[in-house]
């Protein structure tokens, strides 16, 4: 299954942008690796439930009261802002 | 001063030996003459601290006490606290000073800790080494040659160079427990849900867990009392009623079960490790324990399994790092897009970028069933194993690494060779199960510390501190000193 990995294409959905140095050695890498994960599939897993959570998840409910926020300035920490906006390159 | 433990300078500070202040300053004096040689730090909070010491120092002398009153402590650098800087020794956040206190910190401030300062740890908690820091290495306190483990690396060498008299870090596949067992000291992994992680820049948030590195267990046990608990900051937090830890330490092992896994003593194990831990098993019979054998058959699945699950999580939780908000942004774009991408490229390192790629891999359309559903079914038979385990005995005991720490440079550049080095620690976050590594030897062959592993049934941390503390009443491992 392997030799069929897009490379650039898994780089372009994860925002990255690879040389082609780059992308040979993260070739070599995923290919390694996945073949060391094919050895999951020794196990019949058919009549197997997945996991995503170790303990069981509920929703958490509140009482609808309101509360004091912390006065935080979320900003401070853009690397660009404008009068109380992050600013960011042209988009169209 | 710095050599104390938290509970003699407790008892210290209480008894007006020295006060909260000389404390804090012979704790960076310590940081002064050593840093330059082990490098665990990778920013100090100094004003922060002093001003700290100097508020404990005022509370002692009105007589107030606290769990933490005066006690300097060191934070992995992926934990926030407010108006310092929280690095995650990655470029991406280099600049980022957090907004906020962590949970953990807001309850470590209150319980009267002095913080001293932000330690190492491979990028994004993304390593088993600590050479994987966007900032610098940090050297094994035992031998500067080799690596102190990781990802919190910089936290067990700080606490075994007395640089701080305990430190917290984070466990997504062993971060505590492998670097405290390459650095000789005690760090334990609490159960899934047991501790806030509000505040901790997520890794893979199915398996993070932010857990204390001390001198010794009964440390633990003091830390595991104050940073524990239900926050609603965290809907994963467990709401469950909290023992008090250090009751634990009284407790008798007379019958307690002990399981020994024949899995971890097959191969790859080196023997010295192996001995030490079978002479600690039989430390623990002597103790009262009783001993049974049991199976974990699917370990040799676990580090394939974890990679998927920790991957995808972590390329998901990373997608955040888009140069908007928060962090680095790459100064050449023209585009929104070119934005993002140009930032992401310049921002993250080689081993982050790896696993954000293998975790898109595995999310990707057309793998998703072969890799990711597959990992999340085999991680349903690692946590029936521990199930099955733990109707036959109270504790597992376990080595906690096959081998000791190894040098810098050594394994760099063969990452599955690396992520190997994590076969004992990993099934433990799989099955959300909490850990700890004690101190159980020393090698021969190169003077490094061994470590031993026990895991117990989730939220019974009172087990291994039980057990864990009796251990050190009759054993000096965790006493004996780096050649610093």
């Amino acid at each position: 299954m392997s030799d069929k990995i897009d490379i650039q294409k898994i780089a372009e959905l994860a925002r990255l942008r690879l040389t082609e140095t780059e992308s040979d050695k993260l070739y070599c890498y995923l290919e390694q690796v996945v073949d060391y994960m094919s050895q999951l599939n020794q196990l019949d897993t058919s009549n197997v439930q997945p996991t995503s959570h170790i303990l069981p998840i509920n929703n958490v409910f509140r009482d609808d009261e309101t509360s004091k926020s912390k006065n935080i300035d979320y900003l401070t920490a853009a690397p660009s802002k404008n009068k109380g906006h992050y600013e960011v390159p042209k988009i169209i | 001063m710095h050599r104390k433990t938290i509970l003699q300078a407790k008892e210290d500070l209480l008894q007006k030996k020295y006060s909260a202040l000389e404390l804090t300053e012979a704790i960076y004096q310590r940081i002064e003459k050593i840093e330059p040689k082990v490098q665990a730090f990778v920013h100090l909070t100094k004003d922060i601290a002093l001003n700290q010491a100097q508020e404990a120092d005022r509370k002692l002398a009105a007589g107030h006490d606290a769990p933490l009153l005066g006690i300097p402590i060191a934070l992995k650098d992926l934990i926030c606290m407010q108006d310092a800087l929280t690095t995650c020794s990655s470029k991406m956040l280099d600049q980022f000073i957090a907004p906020y206190d962590a949970t953990v910190v807001n309850r470590l401030k209150k319980a009267g800790a002095v913080i001293v300062g932000k330690t190492n740890m491979d990028e994004f908690a993304m390593g088993s080494s600590t050479e994987n820091s966007w900032h610098h290495p940090t050297m094994n306190p035992w031998d500067l040659s080799r690596v102190p483990g990781g990802s919190s690396g910089g936290s067990a060498a700080a606490v075994a160079s007395h640089e701080c008299l305990a430190a917290l870090g984070s466990d997504t596949g062993g971060s505590i427990r492998q670097p405290a067992n390459f650095c000789g000291v005690t760090g334990l992994k609490p159960t899934y849900g047991r501790v806030s992680r509000f505040g901790l820049v997520a890794f893979a948030s199915s398996l993070d867990q932010i857990g204390p590195m001390t001198k010794t267990v009964a440390d633990s046990a003091l830390l595991m009392n104050v940073i524990a608990g239900k926050d609603p900051k965290d809907s994963t937090s467990a709401d469950l009623k909290l023992p008090n830890f250090m009751n634990s330490l009284e407790k008798n092992l007379s019958g307690l079960k002990m399981g020994i896994p024949k899995e971890y003593f097959t191969s790859g194990i080196d023997s010295e490790v192996e001995a030490s831990v079978q002479e600690a098993i039989k430390t623990l019979e002597s103790l009262g324990m009783e001993k049974v054998e049991i199976s974990l058959p699917h370990l040799q699945y676990s580090v394939a399994t974890y990679y998927i699950i920790a991957c995808a999580e972590a390329s998901a939780n990373l997608s955040r790092y888009d140069g908007v908000r928060y962090g680095y942004r790459s100064k050449k774009s023209d585009s929104l897009l070119e934005m993002y991408i140009n930032t992401r490229q310049e921002g993250f390192g080689e081993e982050v970028k790896r696993r954000i790629i293998l975790g898109t891999f595995v999310l990707s359309s057309g793998y998703y069933d072969a890799y990711y559903l597959k990992g999340q079914k085999v991680r349903t038979l690692i946590k029936q194993d521990f199930e099955n385990a733990f109707e036959q005995c109270d504790v597992i005991i376990a080595p906690n690494s096959p081998i000791t720490a190894f040098k810098l440079g050594e394994r760099v550049n063969d990452p599955i060779k690396m992520y190997l080095s994590d076969i004992y620690t990993i099934s433990a976050n799989l099955a959300g199960i909490p850990g700890i590594s004690i101190p159980c030897g020393t090698s021969k062959k190169n003077g490094m510390p061994i470590g031993l592993q026990l895991m117990s049934k989730h939220f019974d941390e009172e087990s291994l501190i039980a057990v864990g503390h009796q251990f050190q009443l009759n054993t000096d491992y965790h006493l004996k000193q780096p050649p610093l």
